[in-house]
C-alpha cells in the first residue's frame, strides 16, 4: 500500500476554514496571497540563463524557487478554503486572467535588470512587513504557519535587493540612470500594494490580515531610507495609482505571461508528471 | 486482523539516520534536523516531515527516499505527514553533521545568525562584520560573500581570500 502523504497543515485546527460568512472575502485573500508569489515568481524565473553574471543568475532562480513555494502554500490554503476540490496546481494553471488577483506591479514586463531589481525590493519591503505581522498576529493558525516559514526566506530576498538597490543607485552614472527610470515607472504602481477594499476589510476584521494604512506608513519609511541612501528621487505623481490587479482586471501583460506559463495544461489537458 | 510487527519509534529513528540528503548526502535526514516526530496512530507509522526551503525540489525526493527506507525494513503501514510549523531553522542542525558538512567543502551554518525581523537589514547596515564564515579548506576566516544565494536554496556563495578557494556556505535561517 502506498504511504498517504498529509499535506502541510492538516493537522492544525483553523477556526476559519469552513467559515461560511468569511468564505468567499478569505478565498480571495488567499488568491492575492498566492497570486503576487507565482507571478512575480515566473517572472523572476524569466531571467534564469540570462543573468547578467552567473551569481545574480543564480540568486533570481533561486528566489524564483522561494516564491513558487509560497504559492504552492496560498494557493494550496486557498482551495481548501473554497472546499470545491481544487488544487494549487489547479488554481494556477486553470484560471484565464480574469480570474488572477495578483498586484499589477509584480505583471509588469520584467525590463532590464533594474527593473527586476527595483520592482523585487518595493515588493518585498512590503512582503516582508506584511509576513512578519501575519506570523506574529493572524487569527488563523495556517496563515501564520505559512507566513512564518515564507518569512525567513523573503527576509534574504529584501536584504539581497535592498544591497543591489544601493549599489546600482549610488554606482555608476549610467546604473543609477536606469535605476532612477525604473523606479520613475514602477513607483506609481507600488500604491496598488496598500489600496484596500472590503476583502481586505473583511480579513482585517476578523483578526487575519492588517491594517493597510499602518503598513503603507511602515513601508515608506523603509523604503524612503533605503532610496536615500542609494541616491534616487521618488517621483512625483500627484498621488497617482495604477489599481485594478487586486479585482482582476489587469494590463496586457498578463495574458502573455500566462500564455507560456499555462501552456502545457492549455495544450494538454489533465497531463501530469 | 493485526500481524505487522510493530517496530519501537527508537529504532526507526536510527533507520532514518541512514537516509541521506539528496542535494548534499554527507548528511542525513535527521541530522539536517528535518524529521520533526516519529509517532504510531493505530497500527499506522507516522512520520512528520519539515521542509528546508519551501520551494526546495529535493522535498518530494526526501518523502520517497524516507518512504523506500521503511518499506526495505518492513514497515508497512506508513502515513507521512508535511509539517510547516515550527518553521525549520538551521539551528536545528546537528553539531556531527556541521562537522561532516565542514570536510565535505561546505562551511556549516553559525548558531545564532538565524534571521529574524530586522536582523538581515541589520546585517546589511552592519556590513555583516559580526559574521564570520572560516573557510572549510584552510579554516582561514580572512573571507567574502560572493553572493546570498548559491547551488541550492540552503546555500550562500563565499571565497576564502587567502586559499582563494570559491565554497559553499550553509546559510542561517
Amino acid at each position: 500500500m502506498a504511504a498517504e502523504t498529509i499535506p502541510p497543515g492538516a493537522g492544525v485546527k483553523d477556526p476559519f476554514i469552513g467559515d461560511d460568512t468569511l468564505r468567499p472575502a478569505f478565498f480571495e485573500w488567499l488568491c492575492r496571497m498566492g497570486d503576487n508569489a507565482l507571478i512575480l515568481g515566473h517572472r523572476t524565473s524569466e531571467w534564469c540563463g540570462h543573468g547578467p553574471v552567473l551569481e545574480e543568475d543564480i540568486a533570481l532562480a533561486n528566489t524564483a524557487l522561494d516564491l513558487i513555494g509560497h504559492t504552492q502554500m496560498w494557493l494550496g490554503l486557498a482551495g481548501e478554503v473554497e472546499g470545491k476540490g481544487r488544487s494549487a496546481d489547479d488554481l494556477a494553471y486553470l484560471r484565464d486572467a480574469m480570474k488572477f488577483r495578483n498586484v499589477l506591479l509584480v505583471e509588469l514586463p520584467k525590463g532590464d535588470m533594474a527593473v527586476t531589481i527595483m520592482r523585487e525590493f518595493l515588493f518585498d519591503a512590503c512582503h516582508h512587513l506584511l509576513l512578519s505581522w501575519l506570523a506574529d498576529n493572524a487569527k488563523s493558525p495556517r496563515v501564520a504557519e505559512i507566513a512564518a516559514k515564507a518569512l525567513k526566506e523573503v527576509s534574504y530576498h529584501l536584504d539581497r535587493a535592498s544591497d543591489i538597490v544601493v549599489r546600482l543607485g549610488d554606482g555608476t552614472a549610467e546604473s543609477h540612470d536606469r535605476m532612477q527610470a525604473a523606479l520613475d515607472l514602477l513607483w506609481p504602481y507600488a500604491g496598488e500594494l496598500f489600496a484596500g477594499d472590503e476583502v481586505d476589510s473583511a480579513l482585517q476584521d476578523a483578526g487575519i490580515a492588517p491594517d493597510l494604512t499602518t503598513l503603507r506608513d511602515n513601508w515608506d519609511e523603509r523604503v524612503r531610507d533605503i532610496l536615500d541612501e542609494a541616491t534616487l528621487k521618488i517621483p512625483d505623481t500627484g498621488g497617482y495609482t495604477h489599481l485594478g490587479g487586486k479585482q482582476g482586471r489587469h494590463t496586457e501583460h498578463l495574458g502573455f505571461l500566462l500564455a507560456e506559463m499555462q501552456f502545457l495544461q492549455r495544450a494538454y489537458p489533465g497531463a501530469s508528471w | 486482523m493485526k500481524t505487522a510487527l510493530q517496530p519501537a519509534t527508537e529504532e526507526v529513528w536510527t533507520w532514518l539516520a541512514e537516509v541521506p540528503d539528496p542535494e548534499i548526502p554527507v548528511v542525513s535526514v535527521t541530522e539536517l534536523g528535518i524529521v520533526r516526530d516519529v509517532r504510531y496512530d493505530g497500527d499506522t507509522l507516522v512520520v512528520a516531515v519539515t521542509p528546508t526551503y519551501s520551494g526546495c525540489p529535493a522535498t518530494a525526493v526526501i518523502d520517497l527516499m524516507i518512504e523506500d527506507k521503511l518499506r526495505e525494513m518492513g514497515v508497512e503501514n506508513l502515513r507521512l505527514e508535511r509539517r510547516l510549523a515550527p518553521p525549520w531553522t538551521t539551528d536545528w542542525v546537528t553539531d556531527e553533521a556541521r562537522d561532516k558538512l565542514r570536510s565535505f567543502g561546505i562551511a556549516p551554518p553559525i548558531d545564532g545568525t538565524a534571521t529574524d525581523g530586522m536582523s538581515a537589514k541589520a546585517a546589511r547596515l552592519s556590513g555583516e562584520t559580526n559574521l564570520v564564515v572560516a573557510c572549510p579548506r584552510c579554516n582561514s576566516a580572512n573571507t567574502e560573500r560572493i553572493s546570498q544565494f548559491g547551488s541550492t536554496p540552503c546555500k550562500a556563495a563565499w571565497r576564502c581570500k587567502d586559499c582563494l578557494e570559491p565554497f559553499d556556505y550553509f546559510k542561517c535561517i
